[in-house]
């Protein structure tokens, strides 16, 4: 079986029973971004601490995304294999809305408003044939 | 001391195969110092830019090594706007009284491809598919359309009228009207943005010949005068483009500073203005810009788009020779073709376009990532 690696450090917990997105916190503002970063984008402070945002969100807004993107995307997907992805900000309990793809992948699976839980997927396989990882998010399930 | 605009000159927009993007910048040059009857040689000064069409300076391989100083300048799509305003300071400044703006550009067909390192990301947002302009307008736009009570109706109705005033403008690279069932039907890109909604990329040249105020009779019999130019970014919780996370409270875009600054600037409001030229890389941009420069309140689209408000013959006519969408955008001319569309405006030069009742006051406005705002005001 490949080994899988995450497309990115310091996204995610992950492996874990319940990943999380992580994202910074200011010391100062206490406002939160994703993903985590050592200065404020608010108050131009320096003190940030890395937190958990959460594993579920609201979804904020949403959009399909329709054709292939040119490169800087990097997936297995060639032009005829290519399946359309939802893209939408979800609003996390964590105090921040963070940019991902959606699992759902037309207009009548998604509204804004829905209930949004974090799914830690295979993206691609990279040259030594380990899969990457990322964050995307779905419809969530129970409570 | 108060600047002038004595030269006007365009690189038709579109495709230009037999000619680089730089002859394009060159072209839009000779057209712009024809019009102010000057030459090269009188330019003291240039500012220019272009993201594919190579360095704006190299420009003088094709106009002449006359000495001056030409800087380049680069701010995505507000390129025009931000090369604009660096000749209005240098000009206020009293340093120099006459020199040129200019922009150039000639893409390849197909989307825009920025690179996560240029714009301070990691590489991941790129590689997973996050990363691309037409995504976050339609993000933005969907968002809008919940939070202000905008329909589909409203997106059809500003391509519409960009087609129709396409086909009155003989520059313009779509001179094809466009029925309402046509753009309606067209096929979906980002939900809620079809097919006709958006611009696409494309190739051509614009030139302004900036002059001292005080001079500019002794050039030109029918200056304008650039009243205000401003230029602002983003701020802590604007909703921008190439952004992985938005604050929770969101904060106005520097849109609305760019044109609170520049009203203030010309000591004239929004009611002032009698014709008008709006960022619409897609239609649901130009209805949040509407209300983003003022000129209407958040949600009031809908109903200014089915009156026909914002069309050539309305009381807020926005994007007279069809805007971004018709024209397409070359990103470093972009921004100045919208000063030049004001200009024939107010030179009572649209022909078929023209606005009635001879406009005094004109209004430009552009947008590039990851949130810059320049904005224009232009008076006879
Ligand atoms: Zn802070």
């Amino acid at each position: 079986m490949s080994n899988q690696v995450p497309i990115h450090e310091g996204l995610f917990t992950w492996p874990a029973a319940k990943p999380q997105l992580l994202g910074s916190r200011c010391n100062q503002c206490a406002e939160a971004t994703f993903p985590a970063q050592p200065d404020c984008r608010s108050c131009g402070s320096r003190e940030t601490t890395i937190v958990e945002l959460g594993d579920r969100g609201i979804l904020w807004t949403w959009t399909i995304q329709t054709f292939m993107p040119k490169q800087p995307y990097r997936s297995d997907e060639t032009p005829e294999t290519f399946r359309p992805y939802g893209v939408g900000y979800v609003e996390m309990p964590g105090g921040v809305r963070v940019e991902t793809r959606l699992q759902a992948n037309s207009p009548d699976q998604l509204q804004i408003g829905m209930a949004m839980q974090l799914d830690i997927i295979p993206f691609r396989t990279d040259e030594n044939g380990d899969q990457k990882m990322t964050f995307s998010f779905s419809a969530a399930q129970g409570a | 001391m108060d600047v002038a605009i004595i030269g006007i000159g365009l690189h038709r927009f579109g495709r230009s195969p037999d000619m680089s993007g730089m002859q394009q910048g060159a072209s839009a040059v000779r057209a712009a110092l024809a019009d102010a009857g000057l030459s090269w040689a009188d330019m003291q000064f240039a500012y220019g830019g272009s993201q594919d069409g190579g360095n704006a300076d190299a420009l003088v391989n094709e106009l002449g090594l006359t000495g001056l100083q030409f800087t380049n300048i680069w701010n995505g799509c507000a390129t025009g706007g931000s090369s604009l305003h660096a000749a209005y300071s240098a000009i206020k400044s009293g340093e120099y009284d006459v020199g040129v703006v200019v922009g150039f550009d000639k893409h390849p067909r197909g989307a825009f491809n920025p690179q996560p390192k240029e714009w301070g990301l990691d590489e991941w947002y790129g590689e997973t598919g996050l990363m691309l302009t037409t995504q976050f307008f339609a993000l933005k736009t969907q968002r809008y359309m919940y939070d202000h009570g905008i329909t589909e109706d409203a997106l059809i109705r500003v391509s519409e009228k960009a087609f129709t005033n396409g086909s009155l403008t003989p520059t313009a690279w779509r001179q094809q009207a466009l029925s309402y069932e046509e753009i309606a039907n067209s096929a979906m890109v980002s939900d809620p943005l079809r097919k006709y909604m958006f611009c696409s990329p494309a190739e051509g040249g614009a030139a302004l010949i900036i002059c001292n105020a005080d001079k500019a009779h002794q050039y030109c019999s029918n200056p304008l005068f650039l009243k205000a130019a401003a230029v602002r970014t983003r701020h802590y919780g604007s909703f921008e483009v190439f952004a992985p996370s938005q604050a929770m409270e969101v904060a106005d875009a520097p849109t609305v500073t760019a044109s609170k600054a520049a009203f203030e600037q010309a000591g004239i409001g929004p009611e002032d203005v009698d014709v008008m030229q709006l960022q619409d890389t897609d239609s649901g941009t130009e209805i949040m810009h509407m209300a983003e420069n003022g000129f209407c309140e958040h949600g009031e689209q809908e109903k200014l788009l089915l009156e026909g408000a914002t069309g050539i013959h309305g009381r807020l006519p926005i994007n007279t020779d069809g805007g971004c969408l018709a024209n397409g955008e070359p990103v470093g001319a972009s921004g100045l073709r919208q000063v030049y569309e004001v200009c024939v405006q107010l030179r009572g030069e649209g022909g078929a376009r023209q606005v009635p009742n001879k406009p005094k006051v004109g209004y430009t406005h552009v947008y590039g990532a990851p949130g810059i705002s320049g904005v224009n005001i232009i008076t006879k």
